[in-house]
């Protein structure tokens, strides 16, 4: 092992992730099991949060507002966009914290810092699935059968989970140095939700700004994962493949700045 | 040499005196920003200077090299540099330049306790900490009651650890951490906590670890545990190697070095104090040992002090009292004043303070004094305490024949006086 200065722009390494994935178990197995803790109903928290929202979405935004579903029932029409939208949000404001949290750990033990972001971005996945599984009970309810599109939803889960990464490794190796990210992320949650397609379906964008409105890979991912699980909605386009390309020059992107931010972030946090 | 399992070579951390703040706010890098754009991308590379003002060096051209099985102990004053030298060997941060060849696996203990979480129970923050520490789950399968008899926290391990004992919750801290078992082990001061007790029971343990021909790095302010473990010893004085050798003849080296020949009357004024929270009514200016030339004290005499304090507030009771320590920081004996004195406010008053023979052994003594109110009944409170002052060396006495006798360290710091034997029958 040979320790140097930090030098330029290194290349993320993989093996070394590798060999400490037990280490990243461990963190995720915590960070589940602490989630809950000293709370009343618990687990229970993972179903009620999306629901409550869900009823309020549908009261408000469906029946008073009437805003249009596409022919959907309200309450499917707006969990099928909570449930990826609120993994997103939760997942995207724990990956930024990820490093500030754990710097009793890192100011005193190596490991690759990746870690950290990786396991925050895997913990949150738990909630997602209590909360798609209410969501799947609830299809035969309102009579709604999955068609072969479903194969394709592991695929709008994993660019959720890009998404919350590559933007969340920007900003928790900033949020190491200026903590003002931490009060920063809640406002872009908050701006990132009105331009994707939770409360609204994306027909009411009007046709000419779509190409625009589709870069957002949030919104590939919301019409993706209605359009998967109820089979209403267009099928992905090239637009998706773009803005999952972006997706993915931004997580390159981030990789190597936080690789580049890893050498000294004991230092600065 | 196919042995040597550490080589560092004219390792140099530099710190921006900014980085070592709790964190920067954005504004101030939004201004900075402005004036030079990008430059916060470019901080790694503008090349290191001497004698910049807004850096420091806390490990400049620090180069050795430890062999497999070797205990290495680094002392050296507060800053240093011993933390960072672990914390770069440890791979927590980078070094500013040279470079350090580490051969194995290695674990670093820079602190007990890392990652645990107060919701957690001992047996979940047991395997947590040891993968933070680098156990595989496997590991620590194997190793876990041995974990948990060696804490003595069986009755507890399923309990959180928020409603721990302090006491319970380091041992069992310690106890993970004992049991890592890399090839090169980086130790920091870990052993300051805990009861004495339960530390003699970690420095066997550590022992054992050395003998098994793991390589150890151990940095600690007790002289007495380096000295116990450590078979050789790196001295860092400001971050650089002052001395390098076999422990017994580094240490003394290190506690001569941090002996003051020269200050003959120290003016403590204003200089920042040891003790935190001291109310200052009554504080020391000048404080000075009588009579000595050179600091040396002949053996069996009074020793004779001067005073000058300032009144900052007007103080109807004070008194002096005063601890001597022997170089190594032993405490060797207090007492306070049997005089009270008082003081105006803004008056400026010198005192002397003759203390009877204190029979100390040859060998290297400093003050630690007092001023403050109160008595052995209703305790003291404390005004001014001015630490690590009136250094001073105890020359041996004239022996029998006109020869100075020799004083074994071992044999204590106060030389009693001649004892009277009679046979009683």
């Amino acid at each position: 092992m040979d320790i140097t200065p930090p030098r330029g722009w290194l290349e993320v390494n993989l093996g070394e992730l590798w060999q400490f994935r037990e280490l990243a178990y461990f963190f995720v197995w915590r960070d589940i099991k602490i989630r809950y803790k000293q709370t009343a109903i618990g687990a229970a928290w993972a179903v009620f949060q999306p629901l409550m929202t869900m009823l309020v979405f549908s009261l408000f935004f469906g029946h008073l507002a009437k805003i249009p579903s596409g022919g959907l029932p309200y309450p499917i029409f707006y969990l099928s966009a909570l449930l990826p939208w609120m993994y997103f949000a939760g997942a995207l404001q724990n990956v930024t914290d990820s490093v500030v949290t754990q710097r009793q750990v890192i100011t005193k033990v190596y490991f690759p810092r990746l870690v950290l972001p990786l396991s925050a971005v895997v913990s949150g996945l738990l909630d997602f699935a209590i909360g798609l599984v209410v969501f799947l009970g609830m299809m035969p309810f309102y009579h709604i059968t999955p068609g072969k599109a479903i194969l394709l939803f592991p695929f709008f889960l994993l660019l959720a989970v890009a998404t919350a990464l590559s933007v969340g490794l920007w900003l928790s190796a900033l949020n190491a140095i200026y903590r003002d990210v931490h009060y920063v992320v809640p406002f872009l949650v908050q701006f990132w939700m009105f331009v994707s397609p939770v409360a609204y379906p994306t027909a009411l964008v009007p046709a000419r700004w779509r190409w625009l409105y589709g870069l957002n890979p949030m919104a590939g991912v919301i019409e993706g994962f209605r359009w998967a699980l109820t089979g209403n909605g267009q099928p992905p386009s090239l637009v998706l493949a773009a803005s999952a390309g972006a997706v993915l020059i931004v997580l390159m992107g981030g990789m190597a700045f936080f690789r580049k931010m890893e050498g000294t972030i004991a230092d600065v946090v | 040499m196919s042995d040597v399992v550490i080589r560092v070579e004219n390792l140099g951390k530099r710190y921006r005196i900014g980085e070592r703040e709790p964190y920067l706010a954005l504004r101030d890098v939004l201004a900075r920003a402005i004036s030079a754009p990008l430059r916060i991308f470019r901080r790694q590379k503008t090349p290191p200077r001497n004698g910049d003002a807004c850096h420091i060096w806390a490990l400049k051209d620090v180069s050795f090299e430890v062999r497999q099985g070797e205990v290495v102990g680094i002392i050296g004053r507060n800053g240093a540099g011993k933390s960072t030298l672990l914390k770069i060997l440890g791979q927590v941060t980078r070094p500013t330049e040279g470079r350090a060849r580490v051969r194995g696996r290695m674990g670093s203990l820079l602190d007990v306790g890392t990652g645990f979480h107060p919701e957690l129970t001992g047996r979940e923050n047991t395997y947590l900490n040891g993968a933070i520490l680098g156990m595989s789950k496997r590991e620590i399968n194997r190793k876990f009651e041995e974990i948990v008899a060696f804490a003595e926290i069986e009755k507890f391990i399923d309990t959180p650890v928020k409603y721990y004992s302090s006491g319970m919750y380091v041992r069992l801290a310690f106890s993970v951490a004992a049991h890592l078992e890399p090839e090169i082990l980086l130790v920091d001061e870990v052993l300051a906590v805990g009861d004495v007790a339960f530390q003699k029971k970690c420095l066997g343990r550590m022992g054992d670890v050395a003998k098994h021909g793991r390589t150890i790095m151990f940095v600690s302010h007790s002289m007495a545990a380096i000295a116990l473990l450590c078979k050789s010893v790196i001295v860092l004085d400001k971050g650089c190697i002052k001395t390098i050798g076999p422990s017994q003849q580094a240490i003394t080296e290190y506690l001569v070095g941090a002996m003051d020949r020269d200050t003959e009357v120290y003016n403590v004024e204003g200089l920042p104090r040891a003790v935190p929270g001291l109310s200052m009514q009554v504080e020391f200016l000048t404080l000075e040992l009588e009579g000595f030339p050179g600091k040396l004290v002949p053996a069996d005499t009074d020793l004779c002090l001067r005073m000058t304090v300032r009144g900052n507030r007007a103080v109807s009771s004070f008194r002096f009292f005063l601890t001597i320590y022997a170089v190594d920081g032993t405490p060797v004996g207090s007492c306070a004043g049997s005089q009270i004195h008082s003081i105006q406010e803004g008056e400026v008053a010198a005192y002397r303070l003759q203390l009877p023979n204190p029979a100390l052994a040859p060998g290297l003594y400093r003050f630690a004094l007092g001023v403050g109110t109160g008595d052995e009944r209703e305790g003291f409170r404390e005004f001014d305490v001015a630490d690590d002052v009136l250094h001073f060396e105890v020359l041996p006495p004239p022996g029998q024949d006109g020869t100075k006798s020799e004083w074994e360290r071992s044999w204590g710091n106060i030389r009693f006086h001649k004892p009277v034997t009679t046979r009683c029958d």
